[in-house]
């Protein structure tokens, strides 16, 4: 598996998500409030735009969630699936903090 | 298996399919529908808004019904039972409608003459109609006023022909109709009744009393007929399909629903009755043995903005009691039995809030004297067997026993009961039979917060909470989600004025205010320059022109009287806002629940028919209210004199010019649910219009919900205006000096937003394109070029 690093885990705002170009691939990264990462595609595949870093990040139950900042639609961070319409899902990729740095696998 | 043909597809025959899906578990019947139309059975009900491009699909045929689509019955052979000789059946069910009466005048078949029935009749008359000026409406009856807010829509001047001596004949009397001609009236359409039309030529409608109309389109609205010429079957003596109580023809195999059939010898031309006709045959069909009730012709709905409605039997004999109130242009009738203890009828026209409970309580004793009944003051305990759904017959035992089932909320009741989900009259009497039952109805935001927007507000205020954090570890669970965060981001900032996006608040905002820029369909943003009253200098008009030009922006004029640059990127922003910061621009929360603009006249300044300057208390208005966060965005707008160039009255807060002083509206709305301000204060001075501004929207912030404009925030106040007036020009609730201080704390810390942001390179630091690659486009934006600019490709 080969990691590409795309910036310092200081960068990240809690809740708040960044975008990311990882060998050709839009990648939305976000650092959650117990300061778990997840990496999703950043499409909205229903707003098809690059868009999905910029959502609201919070939680649906027990899950950890983004919402499209384009019509709120919410996925789960962890598996990607989208919680309000059933059977639409976005990428996940492997993320992880190694030394202080956010290192993305697209692969 | 037994084989059930339809003629006919309209909601009726929609009813009766989802009613044999229903009852039929076994499968016993196999259905054809043989439809004329092209499309699947259509809300006919709210054929108008098909303007508006609103969806009227009623969710097409249940699963294994055979549906042939523009392939109408033509013939039927009762010897052999077959319809369009090869099709057989062992039932056969005449759903079949009716059609517009065309009245024998000459010119009827002249280009530009239209029925109102289908969405095709629609098309037709959309697109003869562009280009147009004049339309005249044949028949003042409930189709006609239909068809006449349909041309008003299209932007016709537009003229109503009632034969009768009052609009809507069958449903009003005199005094109602007198009324109602008054509102529609004052909405711009000319109404002539007790005339008829002669004879139409090119361009002309002749009056059958003499004199004549310039039109360049007629659609004739002059009533029904059923439609019952495919089977030779015996008819009512005004047509149709001749049944009995259980709808059944001479014709044992043969059946008759909705507006073809004439039940006990009458015609119905309402949705209600033919549903209960549906599910009367439906029942039969499966073995039950129902019979029709005698119908329900109780109607209500709006028309042209004014409620009409009409129940029970309001023009028999009995005892009235008649409220006509002129100045407010509302109108009421009950009839009631001659020892005045039950009610037989009634007609509303310009309020008709009391509907629900009246209609329910026809046949039976009015629960209070009638005058408070009719003004709301009585609640009313309806008996268990008054009906509180017409269009699906739901009685109120039904729904209590619903409740009492664990329904907890209108939603339930809807899926339940079915109650609600035909003309949604009844859902205000569905919320309060819920409170009766106990009930509670959530105010919760979200699953984070069990609290109202209000109620967490007044945590905030009182607690002087000043992070999510610390706020939804004491009052919520979770995280938060992207509707509580931008509402207590929203409360944070209406109350502290400070930088919206700095620390944690940076995390609760949405992508708008965190980039202080509008999101487009392809993820690029728009960009809007406060121009305080739409007022610019040449200078500053260079200025924007120059930026829109040199980073290829798409650049449209608003309604507000300011300019929107389109299509910047993220990382774009910084320059672009760079360039107006320069130029002497501010933000202009364009992106915000916020206020956005307070449009204004040319005012006395230049108008010759002005009387006071709009301009400059546009422009004081609009700096001592920017950056005020809020629920929702606020529009405003000052007229210079009462011809209202400004459009003041579809605001949040409106200001008209008189000879001394300023008019204040509240409450206006355009968009969705158009409304006009109500006039709060009149001739008063600049000083007190002020300080009533400044209360005004306060109060709005303090205790609106998430969302809720300053129109229905109005409108849910418990009292309306008058309560407000109480509250902000009487201080009932000694609360002015707290909402004069909050007011005087925001002017006093206003700050520009984007100058601010400019300034701090920590705050800078967001707007990059890819965190690892911050100046490298999005590759996936792209443009194509549409009348001299760059849209979205």
């Amino acid at each position: 598996m080969k990691w590409f690093q795309i910036c310092t885990i200081e960068i990240l705002q809690p809740e708040r998500g960044v975008a990311a170009l990882v060998d050709g691939t839009q990648v939305a990264v976000f650092r959650t409030f117990d300061d778990s990462l997840y990496a999703v595609g950043n499409r909205d595949p229903i707003g098809k735009a690059q868009v999905m870093s910029r959502g609201i990040v919070g939680t649906r139950g027990t899950a950890p969630t983004v919402a499209s900042p384009l019509h709120k639609q919410v996925y789960d961070l962890r598996t990607g699936e989208c919680l309000d319409l059933p059977g639409i899902r976005i990428p996940t990729y492997p993320v992880r903090c190694v030394d202080g740095r956010v290192e993305i696998s697209v692969t | 298996m037994k084989h059930l043909v339809v003629a006919g597809y309209g909601m009726v025959a929609q009813r009766f399919l989802e009613a044999m899906r229903q009852r039929d578990a076994e499968g016993a019947w196999r259905i054809t529908v043989l439809a004329e139309e092209g499309r699947p059975a259509y809300d006919r009900v709210r054929l108008t808004s098909w303007f508006d491009g609103e969806d009227l699909d009623l969710g097409g045929p249940p699963a294994g019904v055979d549906v042939r689509l523009g392939t109408p019955a033509v013939s039927v052979d009762r010897a052999n039972r077959t319809v369009n000789g090869s099709i057989p059946y062992d039932a056969l069910v005449l759903a079949t409608g009716s059609r517009p009466f065309l009245p024998p005048f000459e010119g009827s078949a002249l280009p530009g003459v239209f029925v109102y029935r289908t969405v095709e009749d629609l098309k037709a008359i959309k697109e003869w109609a562009s280009g147009c000026r004049v339309g005249a409406v044949l028949g003042g009856g409930l189709l006609g006023l239909e068809a006449a807010n349909a041309l008003k829509g299209l932007g016709l001047e537009t003229h109503v022909v009632e034969f009768a001596p009052r609009l809507m004949p069958m449903q009003v009397d005199e005094g109602g109709g007198a009324v109602l001609k008054r509102h529609i009236e004052a909405l711009g359409v000319t109404v002539h009744t007790g005339r008829s039309c002669g004879s139409l030529t090119k361009g002309a409608m002749h009056f059958a009393d003499g004199g004549s109309l310039a039109v360049d389109i007629v659609v004739v609205a002059a009533g029904i007929r059923p439609r019952d010429e495919l089977v030779d079957l015996i008819r009512g003596t005004r047509g149709g399909y001749l049944v009995d109580e259980a709808c059944r023809t001479e014709d044992e195999a043969i059946w008759a629903i909705g507006e073809c059939a004439a039940l006990q010898g009458v015609c119905y031309g309402l949705v209600a009755p033919g549903y209960a006709m549906a599910e009367v045959v439906a029942d039969r069909l499966t073995g039950g043995a129902a019979v029709m009730a005698p119908p329900d012709t109780s109607t209500k709905l709006k028309l042209l903005g004014v409620d009409v409605a009409s129940f029970g039997a309001p023009h028999g004999e009995g005892l009235d009691v008649v409220v006509s109130d002129q100045i407010n242009g509302v109108y009421a009738k009950l009839l009631l039995t001659d020892d005045a203890q039950t009610l037989l009828g009634g007609i509303l026209v310009g309020d008709a809030s009391s509907y629900p409970t009246l209609r329910a309580c026809v046949g039976g004793p009015l629960p209070g004297s009638p005058l408070s009944v009719l003004s709301g003051q009585t609640s009313v305990a309806l008996s268990g067997t008054a009906q509180v759904c017409s269009c699906h017959a739901v009685s109120k035992d039904h729904v209590s026993s619903a409740i009492a089932g664990g329904c907890g909320d209108v939603a339930c009741l809807k899926a339940c009961t079915k109650a609600g989900t035909g003309c949604g009259s009844c859902v205000p009497l569905l919320k309060q039979l819920l409170v009766e039952g106990g009930v509670k109805l959530s105010k919760a935001l979200c699953e984070h917060f069990a609290y109202s927007r209000q109620e967490l507000f007044d945590i905030i205020h009182i607690r002087g909470a000043t992070s999510f954090t610390a706020l939804i570890g004491e009052f919520g669970t979770g995280r938060g989600c992207d509707i509580c965060k931008p509402a207590v981001a929203s409360i944070l900032a209406s109350m502290s004025s400070g930088y919206i996006l700095d620390g944690e608040q940076a995390a609760l905002q949405d992508t708008n205010d965190h980039f202080l820029a509008n999101i487009q369909r392809d993820g690029t943003y728009s960009v809007v320059p406060r121009i305080p009253g739409g007022e610019i200098t040449p200078e500053k008009l260079i200025a924007v022109g120059e930026v829109a030009r040199d980073f290829g922006l798409y650049t449209k004029i608003t309604g507000g009287q300011r300019i929107d640059l389109f299509g910047a990127r993220v990382e774009q922003l910084p320059q672009i806002w760079r360039r107006l910061v320069d130029a002497g621009f501010e933000s202009g929360h364009a992106y915000g629940k916020a206020l956005r603009t307070v449009k204004s006249c040319v005012g006395s300044t230049w108008c010759r028919y002005g009387v006071q300057d709009s301009v400059g208390l546009a422009v004081d208005l609009e700096l001592r209210y920017r950056g005020l966060r809020a629920p929702h965005k606020i529009k405003a707008a000052v007229s210079g004199c009462a011809r209202e160039c400004a459009e003041a009255r579809g605001k949040d807060f409106g200001v008209i010019a008189t000879e001394t002083g300023w008019n204040l509206y509240v409450g206006g709305n355009g968009g969705f649910r158009p409304r006009h301000a109500d006039l709060f204060l009149a001739d008063v001075s600049t000083e007190v219009l002020v300080r009533t501004i400044d209360r005004f929207l306060m109060y709005y912030i303090r205790t609106a919900d998430r969302l809720q404009r300053t129109a229905s925030w109005i409108e849910s106040l418990d009292g309306g205006l008058d309560h407000l007036r109480e509250v902000i020009v009487d201080d009932s609730l000694g609360l002015c000096a707290e909402l004069d201080a909050m007011m005087a704390r925001h002017v006093a810390s206003y700050s520009d937003e984007w100058r601010d942001t400019l300034e701090d390179p920590k705050r800078l630091a967001r707007f990059v394109s890819f965190v690892n690659a911050p100046d490298t486009p999005d590759p996936d934006i792209s443009f194509s070029v549409e009348r001299g600019q760059r849209v979205p490709a």
